[in-house]
This record gives C-alpha cells, sequence and structure tokens, in this order.
C-alpha cells in the first residue's frame, strides 16, 4: 500500500514537472499564435496587440503558467486560440478519437502476438519459427509511413475501403448498427498499420521469454509427471514468462495515447495527433500544453499498471 | 491399492525390463551415454544406481521416463509391464509419465514452477491423469502431502516454493511423485547438497513411502553410504555401462569390481571414525572419465583400474557370475 | 603420520583469531517497510592454527558463509576483531585491507557461478595477479599455467571456458585461482558438496599436497563430515550463529559435548553405520 501511495505521489509530481516544461519549451519558440496576424496587412498592429493582451500573452511566464495551473485546478483546461473554444472539450473529443484506434490496435496486436509467440517459442529452430523471424525482421525494417502509405495505395486503388478519416460523410444519418460498421471499415487501415508497426516486437519478445523460461528444470519435471504439451505451454510456461511481458504491455498502455500520430496524420483520423500537430504549429499554447499533459498521465498510468500487474501476477514480488 | 504385504507371484515378469539400452547425444558416432545395458526391476523393489558424474546414471533416468531430448539415438528396447516403450507416441507417454513411471530429479526448488501455488502444482499431476472434481482434486493433494508426513498441509498446499524450506520442498516434489501412486518412482539425487541431517529425514521417509504404497523404486545416488540398509540391490555403473550388480549387503562387503572396491574405500571404516587414526591421504580413484574413454573397445575404467592387465585394452569383458544372483564385468576381480 | 603431527598441533601458533564477531542483517520484503533482523553471527569466537585444516561444520543457514565472508573481508562484522597474526583487519582502512588481501583467499561453493564464463581458464588464474599488479601478461600466462598443473589441470586446456571443464575441475581451477596469490588462509565455503564423492576425495588430496607444499592454513566449511572428518586436524561446530564446540578432530569425534555436535555426527553415522552392518565390520 504505502509503494502505490508513493508511486501516485511521484506520479503527480512527475505531471508538475512535464507541465512546467512545457509551457517553457513553448514559450522558448520565438512568437506567439497571433503572430500570422501580424502578416495580414488588414489587421493594424493595435489589434493584434489588444488580442495579445487580451489573451494575457503580454504577461510573464510565471504568471501565466501560475494562472493556468490555477484553472486547472478548477478544472478548466485553458482556452484553444484556433478552435476557439476550451481546451478541456476538444481534448476529450480528440483523445477519445485516439483512444478508439489505439486500444483496437493495442488489444489485436497483443492477442496476436502471445498465442503466435507461444507456437513459435514451441517450434524454435524449425521452418515455422525461422519463418516467422524473417517476418518480424522484415516488418521492423519497413519504416511506419511506409506501410500506411502502402495500405493506402491499396485502397484507393481497390476502393475497398474508405480512403481516410473516421466517419463517412452521410454517418450521422445511419441507424447505430450501421455506424458502427462504417467505423470499423474506417478502422481497419489505421489498426492494420498500428499493428503490423508493433507486432515484430512483441512477437520477439514472447517468443524471447517463452523459450527461456521452456530451458527451466520445472518445464521438464512437469513434462515427466505426464503433464500434456498445450498445458505445459499456457499453464507453466506463460506464468512464469510475463514478467518482461507484464513490462513491455506497460509500455504498450503507454504509448495509447501518443503512438499512433503519424498514422492519424496521414489518415486523417481526427485523434489527438493532427491536433497537436497544428497547434505546435500555430503555438496554440494551451492546446500543446493539455495534449502533452494527457499523454504523460497516460504513460504515468501505463507503467503504474505495469508495477501492479507484476505485484498480482508475479508471487515472488508480492507483499506477504 | 497395492502394498508390500500382497505377495508378489514367484517368477512373475520383472516390472521393468531393458535390454541393450545404447544411448547417443548428438548423433550415431558420438561418445554412448549409455551402452548395452541388460537390466531388470521387480514390482516393489528397491534397487540403488550407484555412479559419478558421466557415468549415465541420469541419462537412465531420462530413458525411462522417456524425456530424452528429440535428437537423441537410442538402441535397444525398454520394456515396462510387457509393454515396449521405445514404440510410444508422445501422447502414450503422457499416459505413463506420472501415473506408471515418475519422476523425482535432483533441485527440488528448480523443479516446481515458481509462479504457481505448490498445491496446484500436486492438482496438475493428479488432473493430468485423472478427470477429478475440482473439490476431490483438493481432498486428494491434502491426503498426498499428508502422506509424506507434512504437518500443515493446508498451509503448505496454499504456499508458493520460494516461501518453503529445502526439506519441505523434497517432500512436496516426492507428494508430486506419488500422487498417482505410480508403480515405480525413479529418484535422480534426491538428497545431494542437502544437510545431512535433512538427508537422513528423507530416506526415511522414501522408506516409509515405499512400504505403505509398494512401488518399486530407483535410487540414483554417488554415495554408496546412503544405500546401505535402504536398497535391495545395487547396480554399479561407470562410463555408460554396469559394471557391477547384486544385492547390497554382499556387494558392500565384498566388491569384486575394482571400481566399487575403490568407492567403498573412501567410506570411513570404524577405526578412523572413532578418532584414532587422523588419514593423511584419501583412497581417492586417481584421474576421472573423460570422452575418449567411452569410444574405447576395451573397458571404460581400464586408464583408471589398479587391477588392469594386458586385456583389458582390447575388450569389455563380458558378464561373469562368480556367485549366484552377483554378476561383474571385469577380466580381473580376483576371485 | 602420528606423533610427530600430533606434536604439531599442540604447539601451533594461530594464523587468525577473532574475538566477538557479530553480524545482524536486516532483510526488507519488497515494497515493505517491515524489517526482519537476521542476527547472523553473535559473539563468535575463534582460532585457525596455522598451517593446519581446520573445518567448520553446521546446517544451513547456521551463519557459515557470513563468517568466510568476515574473515576474508568481504563483509564488515557490526562489532569484533580478526586478528591476522598482528594485524586487527576489522580496524584497517579499505586501501590496508586490500594489501592484505592476497593473505585470505576464498572458493566458493558453486564453481560454475564463482568464475567468469567469458574468461579462459588462463586468464581466470592471472585475473588476480593482474589486479595485484605482479607482473607482465606473458609471465603471468606462464604462471597461470604452473598453478593449473599443480592443480592437476593439463596446460594444454588453458584457453577453455570454464563451463567446457567438468564440475570437479572447475573446482580445482577456483583453487588454482585462489592460491595464485600464495595466500596464507584458504577459506573453503561448501566447495565440495555437489561433486562426487571420488571428486570430493580428489579435491581433498589436493589441498593436503597443496597445504603442506605451500605451507598453507586451510578452512573447510561444510555440512558433511563423512570424508571431511577424516582429513581434519581441527573441527568447529557452529549453529545459529554461535560457535558450540570446538576442538581437535579426535577428541570431538570420540567425546563430542555439545547436543548439536552429537546430533551432527550421529546422522552421519546414521547412514555410515547402516553401511558398516551391511559390510559386516569390514576395517
Amino acid at each position: 500500500m504505502k509503494y502505490l501511495r508513493r508511486r501516485a505521489i511521484h506520479g503527480v509530481l512527475l505531471l508538475f514537472g512535464v507541465s512546467v516544461l512545457c509551457f517553457l519549451f513553448s514559450d522558448l519558440a520565438p512568437g506567439s499564435f497571433f503572430d500570422e496576424m501580424k502578416l495580414n496587412p488588414q489587421i493594424s498592429p493595435s489589434t493584434v496587440a489588444a488580442l495579445r493582451s487580451q489573451y494575457g500573452l503580454d504577461q510573464p511566464l510565471a504568471l501565466r503558467y501560475f494562472l493556468w495551473m490555477k484553472s486547472v485546478a478548477r478544472g478548466d483546461w485553458g482556452y484553444s486560440f484556433a478552435y476557439n473554444a476550451p481546451v478541456r472539450s476538444l481534448l476529450v473529443v480528440r483523445a477519445r478519437n485516439t483512444m478508439i484506434l489505439t486500444t483496437t490496435a493495442t488489444l489485436l496486436a497483443w492477442l496476436i502476438a502471445i498465442p503466435l509467440g507461444i507456437w513459435v517459442a514451441d517450434c524454435a529452430g524449425r521452418l515455422q519459427d525461422r519463418l516467422a523471424m524473417a517476418g518480424t525482421s522484415v516488418l521492423l525494417a519497413v519504416p511506419e509511413l511506409v506501410l500506411v502509405l502502402a495500405l493506402l495505395y491499396w485502397i484507393v486503388r481497390t476502393h475497398a475501403l474508405p480512403v481516410g478519416g473516421m466517419a463517412s460523410p452521410n454517418a450521422d444519418s445511419l441507424a447505430l448498427w450501421a455506424k458502427l460498421r462504417d467505423l470499423a471499415a474506417h478502422l481497419v487501415v489505421p489498426v492494420a498499420t498500428l499493428v503490423l508497426a508493433s507486432l515484430p516486437i512483441l512477437l520477439r519478445h514472447v517468443r524471447a521469454s517463452i523459450i527461456e523460461v521452456l530451458r527451466a528444470p520445472f518445464i521438464q519435471a512437469a513434462r515427466g509427471h505426464g503433464i500434456g504439451r498445450a498445458r505445459l505451454l499456457f499453464r507453466y510456461a506463460l506464468p512464469a514468462a510475463a514478467n518482461p511481458m507484464i513490462s513491455l504491455f506497460g509500455l504498450s498502455i503507454a504509448g495509447l495515447l501518443s503512438g499512433s500520430l503519424l498514422v492519424e496524420v496521414i489518415m486523417g483520423w481526427p485523434g489527438l495527433g493532427p491536433l497537436l500537430l497544428e497547434a505546435s504549429i500555430s503555438r496554440d499554447i494551451h492546446v500543446v500544453v493539455g495534449a502533452v499533459m494527457a499523454s504523460t498521465l497516460f504513460m504515468i498510468l501505463g507503467s503504474f499498471l505495469a508495477d501492479v500487474m507484476l505485484l498480482v501476477v508475479d508471487p515472488r514480488v508480492r507483499l506477504d | 491399492m497395492r502394498t508390500l504385504l500382497d505377495p508378489v507371484p514367484t517368477g512373475a515378469s520383472p516390472l521393468l525390463s531393458v535390454r541393450g539400452l545404447t544411448v547417443r547425444y548428438g548423433g550415431p558416432h558420438a561418445a554412448p551415454a549409455l551402452s548395452c545395458l541388460n537390466l531388470d526391476i521387480a514390482h516393489g523393489e528397491i534397487v540403488g544406481v550407484l555412479g559419478e558424474s558421466g557415468s549415465g546414471k541420469s541419462t537412465l533416468a531420462l530413458s525411462i521416463s522417456g524425456l530424452l531430448p528429440s535428437k537423441t539415438c537410442i538402441e535397444g528396447s525398454i520394456l515396462f509391464r510387457g509393454q515396449d516403450l521405445r514404440q510410444l507416441e508422445e501422447s502414450g507417454w503422457q499416459e505413463i509419465r506420472g501415473a506408471k513411471i515418475s519422476a523425482m530429479f535432483q533441485e527440488p526448488g528448480l523443479a516446481l514452477s515458481p509462479v504457481m501455488r505448490v498445491g496446484d502444482q500436486i492438482a496438475e499431476v493428479i488432473r493430468a491423469h485423472r478427470p477429478t472434481a475440482r473439490n476431490r482434486l483438493k481432498q486428494e493433494c491434502l491426503q498426498a502431502l499428508t502422506e509424506v508426513c507434512m504437518p500443515e498441509a493446508d498451509r503448505i498446499y496454499n504456499s508458493y516454493p520460494h516461501q518453503l524450506s529445502g526439506g519441505q520442498l523434497h517432500r512436496v516434489v516426492m507428494a508430486q511423485a506419488l500422487a498417482c501412486q505410480p508403480d515405480l518412482v525413479i529418484a535422480d539425487e534426491p538428497t545431494r547438497s542437502l544437510d545431512v541431517t535433512i538427508q537422513a529425514e528423507i530416506l526415511d521417509l522414501l522408506r516409509s513411502v515405499r512400504r505403505k504404497f509398494g512401488c518399486a523404486l530407483i535410487f540414483i545416488t554417488h554415495n554408496p553410504a546412503l544405500l546401505a540398509g535402504f536398497a535391495d540391490r545395487v547396480l554399479v555403473m561407470y562410463g555408460g555401462r554396469i559394471v557391477e550388480h547384486g544385492p547390497v549387503t554382499q556387494v558392500f562387503q565384498r566388491p569384486f569390481h575394482p571400481y566399487t572396491k575403490g568407492l567403498l574405500q573412501l567410506i570411513p571404516s570404524s577405526s578412523a571414525r572413532e578418532g584414532l587414526a587422523r588419514m593423511t591421504r584419501l583412497p581417492a580413484i586417481p584421474g576421472s572419465l573423460s570422452d575418449a574413454d567411452r569410444l574405447t573397445r576395451g573397458c571404460v575404467f581400464e586408464p583408471r583400474c589398479s587391477a588392469r592387465i594386458a586385456r583389458c585394452q582390447s575388450k569389455f569383458p563380458d558378464e561373469s557370475t562368480p556367485e549366484p544372483d552377483r554378476r561383474v564385468s571385469c577380466f580381473n576381480h580376483g576371485i | 603420520m602420528g606423533s610427530e603431527h600430533a606434536a604439531r598441533l599442540a604447539l601451533a601458533p594461530s594464523l587468525v583469531r577473532a574475538r566477538g564477531l557479530s553480524k545482524r542483517f536486516a532483510q526488507r520484503q519488497s515494497f515493505s517497510r517491515k524489517e526482519f533482523l537476521v542476527d547472523a553471527l553473535t559473539e563468535v569466537d575463534l582460532d585457525l592454527p596455522s598451517q593446519c585444516l581446520t573445518t567448520l561444520v553446521g546446517e544451513s543457514g547456521c551463519g557459515k558463509s557470513t563468517l568466510a565472508s568476515c574473515l576474508a573481508m568481504l563483509e564488515r562484522p557490526d562489532r569484533g576483531e580478526i586478528w591476522l597474526e598482528d594485524r586487527d583487519l576489522t580496524r584497517l582502512s579499505p586501501r590496508d585491507q586490500r594489501k592484505l588481501r592476497p593473505n585470505i583467499q576464498m572458493v566458493f561453493q558453486d564453481s560454475a557461478g564463482a568464475l567468469n564464463p567469458r574468461f579462459s581458464a588462463a586468464e581466470i588464474i592471472m585475473e588476480p595477479l593482474e589486479i595485484q599488479r605482479q607482473g607482465t601478461r606473458k609471465d603471468l600466462r606462464a604462471r597461470a599455467c604452473d598453478w593449473m598443473a599443480e592443480v592437476g589441470l593439463s596446460p594444454d586446456w588453458a584457453d577453455r571456458r570454464p563451463l567446457e571443464f567438468s564440475g570437479g575441475q572447475r573446482q580445482r581451477l577456483a583453487i588454482a585461482r585462489a592460491i595464485a596469490l600464495k595466500p596464507k588462509l584458504l577459506i573453503l565455503d561448501e566447495s565440495l558438496s555437489g561433486l562426487d564423492l571420488s571428486t570430493q576425495a580428489q579435491i581433498l588430496n589436493l589441498l593436503l599436497d597443496l597445504q603442506a607444499e605451500h605451507c598453507l592454513t586451510c578452512l573447510l566449511i561444510s555440512h558433511d563430515l563423512t570424508l571431511v572428518g577424516q582429513v581434519a586436524d581441527f573441527v568447529l561446530v557452529m549453529q545459529q550463529g554461535r560457535i558450540v564446540e570446538s576442538g581437535p578432530r579426535a577428541e570431538i569425534f570420540r567425546r563430542p559435548q555439545h547436543p548439536h555436535t552429537q546430533q551432527l555426527l550421529a546422522s552421519s553415522r546414521v547412514a555410515e553405520s547402516a553401511f558398516r552392518a551391511a559390510a559386516g565390520g569390514r576395517s
């Protein structure tokens, strides 16, 4: 219990630190949101200055940070200049979209990696294993960008699936079931890309852990007691090999909000990625800070979850 | 369930019958780990296998349980209750292992999964051979633990291996091996690296358990002192061959083979024990077994033997029977 | 043997003397503040007579390894003194300790774990010599090969890795590494457990030879008296962090005083008395 409390405190401190750094770096970047307007001859400099002071951008950094902290404590995460809306509602919508994409992809990747990894570890050294290793090497070498572009090219050519976005133009008018089917159709390519990008690493880790465990004496002893192969793999080998896989799972969770930026941008998926990209370029500072904080929060939650899972799964680590 | 009191019909066929067993790891031209082994084990008897590292005793244990790696070259036959184990597929082996032939290996701490409760691991063995209801399963596990004299069987049932002491782990592994009441139990150096006090306890336990269940036991060790008063017969192995064979008392009283004589000389005799004589040097057998020795056409022990003669290099001695019920493979056993 | 050995025993000065050694460990469960205090050593006094083989026996967990670590300066006792001839090891600064380290060397139980698997046999023996800066690499390699021959390993195997050796050969290598620095005291912490009986006998003979050749004092820690009990000069019996009995071998075997000593002797005798009965009193 004390351990969990300590981790929670560390998490809060980390969030605090990240927010400070975020503000600092955003301020270091030259210019502000309203600089674009300066280029527009129809807007007078005094209007720009007035806008700047209205949004408090002429105040010193520390004060701005303090004010931001105060409003975050109240639940108000700031205001987006570009979208003219509170950051919070923006983030919630976009984060939800990203989560739909990444959660599906992560679950799918793990659901494939574990049984496949176990099967491949069982036939270590044989043809299936070597093919799998060759396949994962190729996938590791191909950049995510190439993968998504290749898939995009294919669907543009074959018109098999929607080319981008999250929903078809007529989505609102569809019934629930049809809406879900539409969503699924849009999910296929981005999820496929993310799965293909993360699967090789997961597969290799699972395979390596299982191979390591299969060498242990207790597996031999269990075999000597007549335990069948399938039970040996899933009931004996997998739990014992769980530790490194749990740490990896924690990393997967950590990347739920931040790992899909490229895919979202290219496929036009309305998630956190494109929002962060636009906001960074236009110096929409509150959006940037808000998005980064959300990603950091997930990273902390991810590693925390991994630790809790380790406590649950491995009795040697547990508090007695 | 059979006990030792049930009469074994005389002239009954042996429980385990091994003929001409030759095992080579690493291909048909590698040095043999076991050569032309012949062995019979009757129902309910305790057979001691005596030998040092490299004598092939662990290979023998693995062969009888079918746990040799798939690329091993095996020749010969292993008949268990008349059935040739060499013909078995993996599914056939799974039925035999744990239920009819059970093994206990060294280091019980490593023989148990570190992330499963001990009771669950015993339950798995029972489940693998007899479909049993969940609550019955726990009862049987607790009973198995009580059979091996574990107090607080309930607490042990729920513990993990790292929470138990060495002696307790040994008992758990024994409970696992005996859970399905097998006909043959192979114990491969079960007391290695154990404290002397716990060694004595484990031997007592094996004795009492065997009396209760009537199973045959193959006890593999490198220390002859453990077999005295325990085993019925002893097989002395060296370099993959059985060099001497006979009832324990007779072999220890009057060993024939030079290797057996060498081993037995190491056990302290009464005079030194009473502290009258301190030895300045132990009567160790010089040298050690190397792979090259195994490939020889002659006797495997010849390079280290103090009683060697010219014939020993050219041919491995056939088994001779200097006394009834005793066999030795030596040209110069001095009788 | 006989009278001159007995005379030597009686006159043997102590090479190492320890007084009042105490060491306590605090064990903490992971993720918890609860601490368990373990008294590994409590007021241990011992004398190791020079050029004699002393054996320290006791059950697992009685503190033998902790005692060995303290004597070898690998751990610092909480209280007490350890005198090597005329210097108190517990009061030395790390730099002075380093100078004295060649005098006390240790051989461990798990030879595979104690030898660096990436080094060759010769490199393993050369390592302590290099650390103490005792010569050029070529010199040291030649000396390493000499030591290998001395412990019964063929110098042709100088480039083999430890895992290519058998258990007994690895322990010989570990012994060679330990005596390469010509120590005065050699501590063997359960180095014979896990070896075959015949190999144990060979290694004990090797130790006796080395002891005579190099005037070594040996402390052999063991839980099994079968073989060691035949060749030791002195016996120390330990139980739960204390030395409960000590004395010349003959005395301890003939008239053990402390119940724990009696128990240890009885256990190792159970198997052996059965053996003697089976062997019909063969002597």
